[in-house]
């Protein structure tokens, strides 16, 4: 099932050589939501590299995960802007919140916490994202309420 | 503020014209305007409502950029086509970009059959429903009106300011910025209709790709990413370097945490990038140019594809450009996220699929770069303001700025100031006049501090240098630099200490680890601030005498990084570390000698207490406490044991009869 979905994102990419290799990982991941041990060697093996190579690369690079998303995905931007208006206070906030650290997912998989070097919201700082949906001008106390609102909206 | 033409009565529209290189051609050749009175009035009808002269039921403009959409325009959005459907309301819903004013997004632009377009404020979803009643009734709500564009044609409001006399874009010179917030990013028609593509065309008629070098050297335009090196001379050096395959890079990797003007020129005005990327590439001899952009901005990147399809299909980019025998490849090629791609070559080695790691130069990329090949990199606001410079000619260019630096540049304004956004400015605008002009000032009646500019590479510009011009020389003198633009404010809770860690920890995690000055130095480098800004309850005495022997290191291996890194990251790595050396030196001494931080934000170095007066037992601060450092019983004043208290704030967060205080 999953080595279809690889070959799925290979086949878009017929005698592709290595400058093709960012794009693939990228696709991969978005497919998939992680870069597994399977991704990496078939990748390799499609584009001829060893996966040593493949995986030096992936590691390079902040966008991809070696781990699988939770099902919200919480994005914590500590850009300076942020960074002025108290995000390190809003990270601890929403760590204390999740009880992870970043780039942990917790372990029900409801939640995964990322942090981001900038999302480009500076003017409304300081910001989160979840899934996506900015949340903007955030606050050591209302971000409890806005992790809730995730957790309750996933739960059935 | 009544508005004569009733919205109720609204005549039919003409069928759409997908025929965007026609009206490019009526727009650049009076020529080709058919002659015949019925045609012709066909054609100016069509630019007319193309650029938004002429409206024939309501048009409702909400700025939809990442910005508008954090502030919830999308909600916005739903609720103003909620509210039309269920009126039966028919009138145009057009989603436009940023206008750059983020501090009262959601804004709402409204456009009344005859009457001039009104920009309102912080128009959230819950707001529609009545704003709207009012406004197609013909009533302005006074409080939301933000200000009225300014027409030549169109009957302006009575009682209603004007946009361009607002104190945020009064000061301001929009040629970059000149279409966003107004024009509708997704069609490449009304660009045209503004006068897009024009330049292209003009310059593929009458100019040579040396006279197009010739032509930006002479206009003194720099690269407006970071270094300032005159466009127009590292064109030439590809333009004359061998062979025949040229690539053409638009670095859009804005990586600089505090930045975001790329962002919005492509997602509010994608085609300007487009033409300007089209010109450079016909000026350097580029068959093929690619986009290097973050794959963080994903509405960004979903405009430009639906640029470059719209300009493919209009014959704009691809196989021969207008007819012409020049031809143009857009590729777009998303970033994996690393702040180091933004310098050149690290940036090439990325799009080949390596490591993002820098190449040792020469051989620089006008030389031997992407693929081996002569390879040019430019900034987004670089190629954006092609076009301009193209149609006006370079003395129109370089009228405006002072003697090294000409032009405008965009800025990206955030941080403890007033009102937010971007800000674009004729170079030798004061920095005082961005930040309490445009700006507005500090808010809360804080004390200003510093402006951080030019990002993790930039310095501080203290009080004392507010008079400052924004030229790329002078910037230097007082250890800051243009960079790209981010301008970050700050007042006086702001620690300068913690914000040189925090550009510290910033590069030593982006850095890319090939020279040893920079992942060994600027490691260093953070550990000594953080010795500096950590609590000493424990300390042994060995531990004492090394953060002192550190402290008294940090500014010569500063230097040393500076000196011996292997590009431009490392080089200006040590740059905030210095520049709040320069001008802050005395929060140092206070972190240092006497374990206090003047700002009160520093955690370790925090002490927090409650006044017994005010505390009223609820024992709400006790039960959040992490470290158990609260003591205290129900309706008792509680109090916090300092030895044990590791500053994290949660107490403060929890209290609801502000009982605690930081010092």
């Amino acid at each position: 099932m999953v080595a279809a979905d690889i070959d799925l994102v290979l086949k878009r990419y017929p005698n592709a050589s290595r400058d093709s290799l960012i794009p693939i990982l990228q696709d991969v991941q978005q497919a998939h939501g992680y870069l597994s041990r399977e991704a990496v060697v078939r990748i390799g093996q499609h584009l001829r590299l060893p996966a040593s190579k493949i995986y030096g690369v992936a590691t390079f690079y902040n966008q991809f995960r070696f781990q699988p998303q939770g099902v919200n995905h919480v994005q914590v931007c500590r850009g300076t802007a942020c960074h002025v208006k108290g995000s390190a206070a809003i990270l601890e906030a929403v760590k204390r919140e999740l009880k992870i650290e970043a780039g942990q997912t917790s372990r029900d998989g409801q939640f995964s916490l990322e942090v981001v070097a900038c999302i480009g919201a500076c003017g409304l700082a300081p910001v989160i994202c979840v899934n996506g949906e900015f949340h903007a001008g955030v606050s050591t106390k209302s971000v409890a309420k806005i992790l809730a609102s995730y957790r309750k909206a996933s739960q059935p | 503020m009544t508005n004569p033409n009733s919205p109720e009565v609204i005549p039919p529209l003409p069928p759409k014209v997908e025929a965007c290189p026609e009206v490019l051609r009526w727009l650049v050749d009076a020529d080709s305007i058919p002659r015949d009175a019925e045609a012709r009035r066909f054609c100016e009808e069509r630019l007319a409502e193309l650029r938004r002269d002429r409206v024939v039921r309501p048009a409702i403009y909400v700025g939809a950029g990442t910005c508008g959409l954090g502030a919830g325009a999308q909600a916005t959005l739903d609720a103003v086509r909620a509210y039309l459907d269920s009126h039966e309301i028919h009138a145009d819903v057009v989603k436009v970009g940023c206008i750059g004013l983020c501090s009262v997004e959601p804004v709402v632009d409204i456009q009344l059959p005859g009457q001039a377009r009104v920009s309102f404020k912080q128009v959230t979803a819950e707001k529609v429903p009545g704003f709207l009643d009012e406004v197609l009734s013909g009533r302005l709500p006074e409080a939301m009106v933000l200000g009225q564009h300014r027409h030549a044609t169109l009957t302006a409001w009575d009682d209603v300011p004007y946009l361009d006399e607002h104190p945020f874009f009064a000061p301001q010179t929009r040629w970059v910025l000149a279409n966003c917030g107004l024009i509708d990013p997704a069609r490449i028609d009304e660009y045209i209709a503004r006068g897009g593509y024009a330049a292209l065309w003009k310059t593929l008629k009458e100019k040579t790709s040396e006279q197009v070098c010739e032509m930006v050297e002479a206009s003194g335009l720099r690269g407006r990413g970071g270094g300032g090196f005159p466009t127009g001379t590292k064109w030439k050096f590809a333009r004359g370097a061998r062979g025949e395959t040229k690539y053409l890079i638009c670095n859009a990797d804005e990586g600089d945490p505090g930045a975001f003007m790329d962002r919005a020129v492509i997602e509010s005005d994608p085609h300007r990038l487009l033409e300007g990327m089209a010109i450079a590439a016909y000026g350097i001899g580029a068959g093929k140019a690619y986009i290097y952009i973050r794959a963080e901005y994903p509405l960004a990147i979903k405009r430009l594809k639906a640029a470059i399809a719209q300009a493919e299909a209009a014959r704009l980019l691809g196989q021969g450009i207008l007819g012409s025998s020049f031809s143009l490849e857009v590729v777009i090629k998303m970033g994996a996220g690393a702040f180091v791609c933004g310098e050149e070559t690290a940036l090439i080695n990325s799009i080949e699929g390596r490591r993002g790691m820098p190449r040792p130069r020469p051989p620089f990329p006008a030389v031997s770069g992407l693929f081996g090949k002569p390879t040019i990199i430019n900034n987004v606001e670089t190629l954006a303001n092609l076009p301009l410079l193209a149609q006006r000619g370079a003395a129109w260019f370089s009228a405006l700025g002072t003697k090294t630096s000409k032009g405008t540049k965009v800025f990206a304004l955030s941080g403890k100031v007033s009102r937010t956004g971007l800000v674009e400015v004729a170079m030798g605008t004061r920095i005082r006049r961005i930040v309490f002009d445009i700006g507005g000032g500090i808010p809360n009646g804080k004390a200003y501090k510093a402006v951080q500019i030019g990002g993790p590479s930039g310095g501080c510009i203290p009080t004392q240098h507010l008079d400052i011009d924004v030229d790329y020389e002078s910037l230097k003198t007082v250890g800051a630099m243009m960079g790209s633009g981010g301008l970050v404010v700050m007042d006086e809770e702001t620690c300068m200490v913690d914000v040189a860690k925090f550009f510290m920890d910033f590069i030593q995690r982006e850095s890319c680890g090939k020279c040893i000055p920079c992942r060994e130095g600027t490691r260093r480098m953070l550990e000594i601030l953080q010795r500096i800004t950590r609590g000493r309850k424990k300390e042994k005495g060995i531990e004492a005498l090394e953060r002192f022997q550190s402290v008294l290191h940090l500014q010569s291996l500063a230097e040393s990084i500076r000196d011996t890194s292997l590009c431009g990251l490392g080089q200006t790595a040590p740059n905030p570390v210095l520049s709040t050396l320069r001008w802050f030196r005395d929060e140092y001494e206070a972190h240092i000698y006497d374990r206090h931080c003047p700002s009160a934000v520093c955690a370790e170095l925090v002490t927090y207490s409650i006044d017994a007066e005010k505390c009223k037992g609820c024992t709400l601060c006790l039960k959040k406490c992490p470290a158990d450092a609260i003591v205290g019983t129900l309706k008792k004043p509680h109090y916090i044991v300092v030895e044990k208290c590791i500053g994290c704030g949660s107490c403060l967060d929890a209290c609801r009869t502000e009982a605690i205080t930081k010092v």
